[in-house]
Formats: C-alpha cells, sequence, structure tokens
C-alpha cells in the first residue's frame, strides 16, 4: 500500500501507524478552526503536531458515517493547509475502539448501485489522501479497528481482507500491520483506560514529531523472506500462480456462496496489474456490487439481529446471580462451566459420580488451558479462573446459590427428581433452569414448588464455541426470573433468543423435520457423504450426516421419538428405526468414536463406517426421481427446516423473525449467506417455496404441507416477515 | 548531643525540630523548650505493655558490587558469611549466645539452599545454631528480621542473627525440561536397550538452557517493564526519573565520602573491597542519551534511573532488650510495628510501599509527621516517584486503597539522604537490613527518634516497619 508506520496497546490493541508521503502545497492556516465545534470528530494543536480526536455521539464505537467523512476530511484539510502544523496525530476518543468500520445503517440506506460506489470513492479519497500526505500521520489505535477504520489505520494485508480475521495487537505487530504497541497501563491518577488514552496520545504525538523532525525513519526494517516474497512478487509469472493458488483456496472455503473474496482478489489484481487508479476504480464499483447482494443484505440483517439478541429485554434482575450451580458434568454442564467461571461467576459442577465430575472438569480445564496455548491467556490467569470452579458430588454450597442450571441426562422423572432435590436446597430466591432440548419446561415444572422461578435454559453443544441460548420462557415464569436468565446468558457471552414453552421449543422442532428428511434421504441410497457435501455445497457449516454425528445419535433419536409422539405425521419422514439400530449398535456418533463416518483421536481425515453399510440396507427405500435431483435434495432438506420455522411463529413460539433466524444461524448452522429461514422466504420469495413444498407434497404427503402463514405470505406478495 | 551541635540553618523548620527534641528526655534544654509548640509527637515511644522490646545491637554488610566485577567468583555462602563474621568481629558476640540465624534470598544457589545454615557454619558461629533461609523477592531480608522479631517477641529466642545475600553474579541456568527428564529417565534405565531408546528421543532443541526467570511469573511481564508502565501510568516524565536517580547517586557519593556508610566492613576477595563500587554521579546530559531498557522505543525507564544488579551481603543482630542491655550492650535502635501488604501483582506490582506506609503508621498511633528518616528502597527511579505520586493523590486514595483522603508525601529532605537502592546497589535478599541500618545510623547521626522503612518487591507485595532510634 504505502510507505507506513505506526505505533500500538497489546491486548486491547493500542497501536500507532504512520502514513506519510510527498508534494503537498500548504495554505495559511486559521487558529480560530481548532475552536469549530464538530459533532464527530474534534481537535488541536500541541505544539506542532495536531491531535485529530474521532469520537462518534451517542454510539459506543465510532463507525464510518457520512458526518464523520465529511468533518474528517475538512480537517484534514486545515491540518494540512496549515504552516505551523507539521504533523498529525489520528485517534478515538472512546476506550477500546478505533473506528469500527462502515456504518450498516449507512450502507443499508442506499438504494442504488451508484450510492455505494459514490460513498466508497468518497471514502477511498480521504485514504488514498492520507496515503499521500506531506505531513507524517500517526494513526494512534486503542481496540477494535475494523474494515474501513482498518483502512484509516493500517495498511491492509491481503489475508486481512479476506478472511476478515481478528487479530490481537502483537500479530498485528509483527504482521507489519502497526509499527508499535502501546501496553494498557493500570490505575494512576485517573482511571486506566482514561490515562491509557492520554499516554497513548503523549506516545503518537512524540512519533509524529520525530518523524517531522526526521529522527525516525518510516521505512521498516523488512524481513529477508518479506524482501523474497517482495521480489517475487515482481514477477509475472509468480503473480499469476499466486492469483491462482489464491483463488482456489478461496473457493474451497466459500464454496461459492459468499461473492465478496473473490471480488477482492479482483480488486487486488487490478490494482497490482493496472495501477492503483484502476484498483480504486475497480474497487468501489465492486464494493457497490456488493452491497446490493442478497448475501449482503441477508449478513446485515442478521447483524441488526445479533444487536437485538444482545439485549436484555425485561430489564435488570432484582439480584445479580454471583454463584451458580450446574447439575450434571456431561459436555453441556462442563460446557455451561466454562463459559461461565472465566466471566466471574462462581460455580459449583455437581455430579452423581467421580468419574464422570473428573471428565467435566478436565473439559473446563482443557478448554482453558487451550487457550493459554494460543496465547490468549497465561497460564496465571487460567489458573485463577480455574479456581472458580467447585467440583462436588453433594449439594454442600447449594444454600448460596443464585441459580441452578441442571444438565443431567434427558429423561423426564430424572429431572423431576433433581428438580425435587434441589428445592430443598436453596434460597428462595434462587431460580432454576433447565438445560434440554427438547422436554417442555412446563412439564419438569409440573412438581416444582415454585413454578415462576423455573425457566428453561437451552445451550448448544460445544457450548463454548455455539454462541446461541435458547431461553424458554412458561407461562408461569416471572419476569424477573427471565431477566435474570437473560442477564446471565449474557454475561456468558451468549447471542439470546426467548421463546415460548412447546415441544422442542424452536430449535429442536425446527431441526426435527429436518432430521427426519435426513434419514428418508439416506435410506433412499444417498450415501452420507455425498449428502453432506450437498448440505455444505448449499451453506451450511457442517454437513447434515455429520450433524447427526455431532449431536449424538442417542440424542437425535430421543428427540425424534419424543416430538414424533407429539406432531405425529407431520415430523415422519425417514424410519426412526435406523437410529435405533444405531444406538444399539454404540454408534453414537463422534462421542463414541463411531457414527456415520468413524471418528479416531488426532485424525482428521474422517472414514465412512462400513459397518452402517447393513443397517442402511435394511431399511432402504426405493428413490422417487422426480424429487430426487440434487437441487430436490437440498430443497427438501431446506423447505421442511423453513416451513416449520415460519409455523413456530405462527404459533406465538417465536415472538420475532429475527429471533427465529438468529436462532438458526447460530445455533443450528442455517447457512448464514441466506440470512435465516424468514430472510429466506423474504429474499427467495415465499411463492417459489410453496411451489417447492407443494411438489413434494405430492411425493411424500402431509410432511410437506405448507402451513398457513407462508401460505399467506405466497399469496399476497407484499408481505414480508421484514419490511 | 549530636544534634545540638548540627547547624540549625540546615533544619527545615527550627521550631518543629526543637520541639521534637523537647519531649525527649535526652535531648531537654531550656533554650529549646521554650520554643512555641506548633506539632506534638504523637507519641513518646512505641514500647507495648506485655510485649518484649525488640532491639537492633548493631548490623553490617559487605560492600555492594556491581555484579560480575570482584565478587563474580564467589559463592553466595561465602558473601553471606563475609558478612557474619563482620557482625560477629563487630559486636564481639559471642557465638554461643545466638539462639537463630535467619537469612534471606531470591535467586537460590541449589548447592546451598539453605544459605543461612552453611554461611553460619563457615562463619564460626556455632554448629549448635539453627539456622534457615527465607525468600520474599526483595523483601527476603526484612522477612528475615521480622521472623526475628516474632520470635523474641513471643519468648521462643533471646538472640537472633537476621540477614540477606545475593549473588547475581552467578545464577543458576538450567538444562531445559525435556532434557531433564531425559536424564533423569535415563538414571532410571535398566538396559542398553532401555538406555539407546531413550537416547533416540534426545532432540537438538533439548540443550537449550533455562534461564532463571527474570519476568514475573504470573504476568510474565519483567519488571522493569512493568516499572515503566507505572510511571507512564503516574505520568511520571523522564527527566523526573532521571533527576531523581542523579538525587540518589549525589547523595550517595556524599554520605561514602564523609564516611556515614559505616555499616560496611570490608572484605578480602583475596584484594579487600572497601566501598560499593556502583555509585557513579553523573550528569542529566548524559543520563538523557541512554536508550530505553524495557519499553523501545518510546519508555522512560533505562539503565541509569534503575537499581542495578548487585552482589552483596548483610546480617544484623537482633537481641530482646534486657537480653542486650544485660550483655552490656547499647542497642542503636528498636524494631518496632511492621506490615505486608500485596496488591495486584500486574498494574500495582512496584506500589507497595503507597500501601503500606499508612498502614503501619495508622498501627503505630503515628503520623508522616512525626517521622525523622525514611529509608524506602528505589527499585526504580520510575517506581519511586509513582510511588510519589499515589501518596500524593486523593483519587487514587479514595478508588484503590479506600481512604478518605490520601496517604501524604514523605519530605524529600528526610527521604533516602544517604542514598538508595538506585546508587549503592540492590542484592535482592540483602537490601531490607541494609535499610533498616541505614535508618538506625541516620536517627543517630541526623537526630530524630522514628524511622520509617519500606520496599515494593515481586509478586506486588510490599513492606513497611518504623525503626524507633534508641535512647543515647
Amino acid at each position: 500500500m504505502v510507505a507506513c508506520r505506526a505505533i500500538g496497546i497489546l491486548s486491547r490493541f493500542s497501536a500507532f501507524r504512520i502514513l506519510r508521503s510527498r508534494g503537498y502545497i500548504c495554505r495559511n492556516f486559521t487558529g480560530s478552526s481548532a475552536l469549530l465545534t464538530r459533532t464527530h470528530i474534534n481537535y488541536g494543536v500541541k505544539g506542532d503536531v495536531a491531535v485529530v480526536r474521532i469520537n462518534s455521539p451517542n454510539s459506543k464505537v465510532n463507525t464510518l458515517s457520512k458526518e464523520l467523512h465529511s468533518e474528517f476530511s475538512e480537517v484534514m484539510n486545515e491540518i494540512w493547509a496549515s504552516d505551523q502544523i507539521r504533523s498529525a496525530v489520528l485517534i478515538s476518543s472512546k476506550p477500546g475502539c478505533f473506528i469500527a468500520g462502515a456504518d450498516i445503517n449507512m450502507l443499508a440506506a442506499c438504494k442504488t448501485l451508484q450510492e455505494v460506489t459514490q460513498l466508497s470513492q468518497e471514502a477511498q479519497r480521504i485514504v488514498e489522501k492520507l496515503e499521500k500526505s506531506t505531513k507524517p500521520i500517526v494513526a494512534a489505535i486503542n481496540g477494535s479497528c475494523l474494515g474501513g477504520g482498518l483502512e484509516v489505520g493500517v495498511p491492509a494485508a491481503l489475508d486481512m481482507m479476506l478472511t476478515g480475521r481478528s487479530i490481537r495487537a502483537d500479530r498485528a505487530k509483527k504482521m507489519g500491520l502497526v509499527d508499535q504497541l502501546v501496553e494498557p497501563l493500570g490505575p494512576g491518577l485517573k482511571p486506566p483506560e482514561e490515562r491509557t488514552i492520554e499516554y497513548l496520545e503523549e506516545v503518537a504525538i512524540t512519533f509524529a514529531k520525530g518523524l517531522a523532525d526526521k529522527k525516525i525513519s518510516p521505512k521498516r526494517d523488512k524481513g529477508l523472506v518479506e524482501k523474497l516474497t517482495a521480489y517475487a512478487m515482481t514477477i509475472p509469472f509468480v503473480r499469476q500462480q499466486v492469483y491462482k493458488k489464491v483463488e482456489e483456496k478461496v473457493r474451497k472455503q466459500t464454496k461459492g456462496l459468499y461473492p465478496a473474496p473473490l471480488k477482492i482478489i479482483d480488486v487486488v489484481k487490478t490494482g497490482i496489474e493496472q495501477g492503483s487508479d484502476a484498483g480504486y476504480l475497480c474497487e468501489s464499483q465492486k464494493f457497490g456490487e456488493l452491497v446490493m447482494t442478497k448475501e449482503s443484505k441477508a449478513l446485515m440483517g442478521l447483524y441488526h439481529g445479533q444487536v437485538l439478541c444482545k439485549k436484555n429485554k425485561f430489564g435488570a434482575p432484582q439480584k445479580d446471580v454471583k454463584h451458580l450451580a450446574i447439575l450434571g458434568a456431561g459436555l453441556m454442564g462442563a460446557g455451561i462451566a466454562q463459559v461461565s467461571v472465566d466471566k466471574g461467576l462462581k460455580t459449583i459442577l455437581k455430579d452423581a459420580t467421580l468419574t464422570a465430575l473428573d471428565r467435566g472438569q478436565q473439559q473446563v480445564f482443557k478448554g482453558l488451558n487451550d487457550k493459554v496455548k494460543k496465547k490468549a491467556l497465561t497460564s496465571f490467569e487460567r489458573d485463577s479462573i480455574f479456581s472458580n470452579l467447585t467440583g462436588q458430588l453433594d449439594y454442600q454450597g447449594f444454600e448460596k446459590a443464585d441459580m441452578v442450571i441442571e444438565a443431567v441426562f434427558e429423561d423426564l422423572s430424572l429431572k423431576h427428581r433433581v428438580l425435587k432435590e434441589v428445592e430443598a436446597v436453596i434460597p428462595d430466591h434462587c431460580i432454576f433452569a433447565s438445560n434440554t432440548s427438547a422436554l417442555p419446561i412446563s412439564e419438569i415444572a409440573a412438581v416444582s414448588k415454585r413454578p415462576e422461578k423455573v425457566i428453561g435454559m437451552h445451550y448448544f453443544s460445544p457450548v463454548d464455541k455455539m454462541q446461541l441460548l435458547e431461553i424458554i420462557t412458561t407461562e408461569k415464569t416471572s419476569k424477573d426470573t427471565s431477566a435474570s436468565a437473560v442477564a446471565v446468558g449474557l454475561k456468558q457471552g451468549k447471542v439470546i433468543i426467548v421463546v415460548k414453552d412447546g415441544p422442542g421449543f424452536y430449535t429442536t422442532r425446527c431441526l426435527a423435520p429436518m432430521m427426519s428428511e435426513v434419514i428418508r434421504i439416506l435410506q433412499e441410497g444417498v450415501d452420507p457423504k455425498k449428502l453432506d457435501s450437498l448440505t455444505t455445497s448449499f451453506g451450511f457449516p457442517v454437513g447434515a450426516a455429520t450433524l447427526v454425528d455431532e449431536v449424538g445419535v442417542d440424542v437425535a433419536k430421543h428427540v425424534a421419538e419424543d416430538l414424533g409422539k407429539v406432531f405425529g405425521e407431520r415430523f415422519g419422514g425417514g424410519n426412526p428405526e435406523l437410529l435405533t439400530q444405531m444406538v444399539s449398535k454404540g454408534f453414537l456418533g463422534r462421542k463414541s468414536g463411531k457414527g456415520f463416518y468413524i471418528y479416531q483421536e488426532g485424525v482428521k481425515r474422517k472414514d465412512l463406517n462400513s459397518d452402517m453399510d447393513s443397517i442402511l440396507a435394511s431399511l432402504k427405500l426405493p428413490p422417487k426421481s422426480e424429487v430426487s435431483s440434487d437441487e430436490d435434495i437440498q430443497f427438501r432438506l431446506v423447505t421442511r427446516f423453513v416451513n416449520e420455522a415460519v409455523m413456530c411463529l405462527q404459533e406465538g413460539i417465536l415472538a420475532t423473525p429475527a429471533e427465529g433466524d438468529i436462532g438458526a444461524v447460530f445455533g443450528l448452522g442455517f447457512p448464514p449467506c441466506l440470512g435465516g429461514p424468514f430472510r429466506f422466504v423474504d429474499l427467495y420469495g415465499a411463492q417459489k417455496i410453496v411451489d417447492r413444498l407443494k411438489k413434494y407434497e405430492a411425493a411424500y404427503g402431509k410432511q410437506f404441507t405448507p402451513c398457513q402463514l407462508l401460505a399467506d405470505h405466497a399469496n399476497s406478495p407484499n408481505k414480508k416477515f421484514y419490511q | 548531643m549530636t544534634i545540638l551541635t548540627y547547624p540549625f540553618k540546615n533544619l527545615p523548620t527550627a521550631s518543629k525540630w526543637a520541639l521534637r527534641f523537647s519531649i525527649r528526655p535526652l535531648s531537654c534544654s531550656s533554650q529549646l523548650r521554650a520554643a512555641p509548640a506548633v506539632q506534638t509527637k504523637t507519641k513518646k515511644t512505641l514500647a507495648k505493655p506485655n510485649i518484649r522490646n525488640v532491639v537492633v545491637v548493631d548490623g553490617v554488610r559487605t560492600p555492594f558490587l556491581l555484579s560480575g566485577t570482584s565478587y563474580k567468583d564467589l559463592m553466595p555462602h561465602d558473601l553471606a558469611r563475609a558478612a557474619l563474621t563482620g557482625l560477629l568481629h563487630r559486636t564481639s558476640v559471642p557465638k554461643e549466645v545466638v539462639d537463630y540465624i535467619i537469612f534471606g534470598t531470591v535467586i537460590q544457589e541449589v548447592k546451598t539452599s539453605n544459605v543461612a545454615r552453611e554461611a553460619a557454619l563457615g562463619a564460626g558461629f556455632s554448629d549448635k545454631t539453627p539456622a534457615h533461609t527465607v525468600t520474599m523477592a526483595c523483601i527476603s531480608a526484612n522477612q528475615a528480621m521480622t521472623t526475628g522479631v516474632g520470635l523474641i517477641a513471643s519468648g521462643q529466642c533471646d538472640v537472633i542473627v537476621a540477614g540477606g545475600v545475593e549473588l547475581m553474579s552467578d545464577v543458576p541456568i538450567r538444562h531445559s525440561r525435556k532434557m531433564r527428564k531425559l536424564m533423569l529417565d535415563l538414571n532410571k534405565a535398566k538396559s542398553m536397550g532401555q538406555r539407546l531408546s531413550l537416547i533416540s528421543k534426545f532432540r537438538f532443541n533439548f540443550l537449550a538452557p533455562e534461564l532463571p526467570a527474570v519476568s514475573e511469573f504470573s504476568t510474565s511481564e519483567t519488571m522493569g517493564h512493568s516499572a515503566d508502565r507505572l510511571a507512564a501510568a503516574f505520568a511520571v516524565s523522564r527527566l523526573e526519573q532521571d533527576e531523581y536517580a542523579l538525587r540518589s547517586h549525589s547523595l550517595a557519593k556524599k554520605a561514602q565520602d564523609e564516611g556515614l556508610l559505616s555499616d560496611v566492613v570490608p572484605f578480602k576477595v583475596p584484594d579487600t573491597v572497601t566501598k560499593d563500587n556502583g555509585i557513579r554521579p553523573s550528569s542529566l546530559e548524559q543520563m538523557a542519551k541512554l536508550k530505553p531498557a524495557f519499553i523501545k522505543p518510546y519508555g522512560t525507564v533505562t539503565a541509569a534511573n534503575s537499581s542495578f544488579l548487585t552482589d552483596g551481603a548483610s546480617a544484623m543482630l537482633i537481641m530482646a532488650e534486657e537480653k542486650a542491655l544485660a550483655m552490656g550492650y547499647k542497642p542503636k535502635a528498636y524494631l518496632r510495628d511492621f506490615m505486608y501488604v500485596s496488591q495486584d501483582p500486574k498494574d500495582q506490582l512496584l506500589l507497595g510501599p503507597t500501601y503500606a506506609t499508612p498502614k503501619v503508621l495508622e498501627k503505630a498511633g503515628l503520623t508522616m509527621n512525626d517521622i525523622d528518616a525514611f529509608e524506602f528502597h528505589e527499585a526504580f527511579s520510575g517506581q519511586i516517584l509513582a510511588n510519589f505520586k499515589a501518596m500524593d493523590s486523593d483519587w487514587f486514595a479514595e478508588n484503590y486503597m479506600g481512604r478518605k483522603t490520601k496517604v501524604g508525601l514523605p519530605p524529600l529532605e528526610k527521604f533516602n539522604n544517604w542514598g538508595g537502592s538506585l546508587s549503592l546497589g540492590h542484592p535482592f535478599g540483602a537490601t531490607g537490613c541494609r535499610l533498616v541500618m541505614a535508618a538506625a545510623n541516620r536517627l543517630r547521626k541526623e537526630g530524630g527518634q522514628y524511622g520509617l522503612v519500606a520496599a515494593c518487591a515481586a509478586g506486588g507485595q510490599g513492606h513497611a516497619m518504623i525503626v524507633e532510634a534508641y535512647p543515647k
């Protein structure tokens, strides 16, 4: 990009980057301009260094909005015009955030491609001006600096542009994105965050002065590898090979479902091959095209949904949960413990046997230790976090618990038993939350002395990776109980949807018919690998057969049986006997080492489990050729999912389509590029989906009958879930 | 009376000083007593009913040398032994009356992990006197002394030798864990086959040595780095730090030249070393040229404003007051209330003195104004100045110390008047005794009743103790 140089704060990322070049003509500077009031940017002059402070009003983060753009270029023009100013520092007044990126609302407000292209060009002009500035400019970055913010602050590297990765500050320095790091300060004469920003500014000013006085060289020392790489890239043949390789890799990762990365490669290619002007033009056009795509709309929708699901709509709970107790140290229980202890919650993990407890505690430890290996935690922090966990076999200490989450085996009578046991020992204010994936909470609460304190908290496995938490309220659950559950979930870093009680709630209920279809498709002779590739190429992050293995065949069987009983024929399709036979042979999926695939510790390659052949053969169904094309198979799965999701909204299980989309994408891996089932209906067209459903209904019957709400949407094209 | 011959123009305020002495029976003089009373000592003495008074008979130390100089071929117990023989010589204490010996040390020589015992045996103490070694980073010697105080006060012992030693010229550098494991397994291997299979596991990277940790174990941050961040948090400038370091070196030089560092005993290595060799007053210009040592390139902590790696040992004879008097000694000082504190080892690693000072003063019923001699351990100029700023800040006191008002600033004219760790050197395990002896000797020389000793230590810990001059 440019001849640039920077400094920055570790772990919370404050960095400097210095932009500089030659040839700008200066005008006279009017001293009064520093006093002008601007809403997004203000600047002052310290000695001969202009300090430009970015501070978007009424917002936690700075975003690249139109107003910020115009004020910024105004300020920069004044700085360039001034004789007194020899260098400048760009800094944010918000702790922990430089510029988070482009303002999504601004992009969403754009109606046409031209509008977006124009916005992009405006932004480019500023960045270009910064790059070509005669006066050294130091970007002092404290906290997140993403997207456009990174372009202002830091020259972008190819890999970062492609994957939208978050990188830690020390990595950024190694990658040469920033020139210097400033570590966050502790308490002094002011609150640490405040003083850290001040300090960053002080150091940045020294650097700006040094650059202006030519005491500091803006050139970075390149390592040998870097020099060699730079040399190699001057050879056209090598370049072509690099483009090819990168494109291949990107296609493999995105399966062609996300248009952005390939366009970025195009832009970089244009920039390198045809010069930067062509590159900029190409960039703004492609950016405009991208913003207008369905994928972009879907992803922006998810962003808004996620923001919504990170709020507690029940308000603050009366009492903060500080002591948490978890019953059951299985995968789920230990996972919940893991995301709780590192947030400072004192957590009791209880199980009935020492073996199970040991395994659970080890899981929590391993989760923390993996972070140590990745240098996200020190071993000391790990130990200190781990000390928040108490493993035990009895109910000692439950008298202090503010919330108990049970994650015992999915068996109603067992859940009843622990509920009664727990209620005998917990204090009056303590909440009882059940982590069940399918058992109705009201049935669990039926034996409770205080049903207003009973709620469902459905976590997703693996708990430390899956962002979703589905909270289930019964008619008797009090508002304060809900507020408390949401508060705990938010503390654990979860994205939360709140749904009404019912068999399978929302997520499990949507998944069940799709799983039933998975079984039927397998029975029809599609092999699991083929099915996996069909589903992943549709945008699911995990293939359908692999998903069954990951969830656990026994769990899937349980859910299929329970929900099958309630919903009857509509949840039919595949023969549940398949799951029953797998369970009886011990093919429980990843946890038992065998499912549709064979899993071995340390082996990445997945081989099909050949013992499944006989089971599949014995249950074989003749495929119906009119609905068995690859596309039909994909749509049979997705339409059943979508139909059930819409039915949940129709029945009031879901409060809003946004929560439905978030739940499906974050909890079940519904393709993010489609934005969730409701966004999908909007963008793809309700009519087309109903047509598909009717086609499959003709072949298979009731399981594909479109629900009323979906039919309504198909009948009146103006009806949208998102207006 | 020394004090009466001390030129009055050197005293901060004549009346304040006058009053101080007026209440001390030994310093009575009608002339002084007539001075108007502005302030009064809060207490006459810190003796407590039913608790034995503990006194320092005397204390000595070897010259503190830059590591890698004259002591470089010694072992730690050699240095410790020199301090012990020096103490025997200075006090002529009969070796059989010593009940117990305690030494502090930080980086342990593995061969002499109980360095107190090894040194005592070689120094001619009775082999019937038990000895143990304590470690508490830079306040190890403080821990040795206060352990002794506890043993005496509780009536378990009458006579204690406490001290400390550090030899930074040599540190244990280990084989890597992998190599150690291989060597230990080889030891246990029974057959040639087993041995060969173990040897086949050897990789060249096993040979990478493991240096003793220079960084805080809990945070992996080196102390200099932390000091630099601390200085930045309290907005202490590079110039202020250099000025403070220059003050320390100038005062140490003056004290050395005037022969005030009377606790130093010569040590024959074979050549006789008589003086500390780290005192090098420079100029601010010279100091300004140095590059930052830890946070590069914009940090403020440099080699010139930090304490240097030092070799040295110290030892003190501590007794129950009645025992000392019965043996005909004229003690130098009482060891009074003391306090250990600890706080966040990341962001407040070196703020121990700020936390410990008000606590020990409150415990003793004294105020900052009652203290005549401050002896604070100077790890870094930035650390001392950050502590000053913290002690002078109401905001810090309210938000981090749970106090309503600031601790208050120790007056600089009473502060480390004979130099400090920055200039005299800082052998980690030995500094505590040097601080106490400096306070005791200063009180005798400059006059005054109470001294306050304070120090920070790795692990975010800190210590403070009141030293009361023994009436002459």
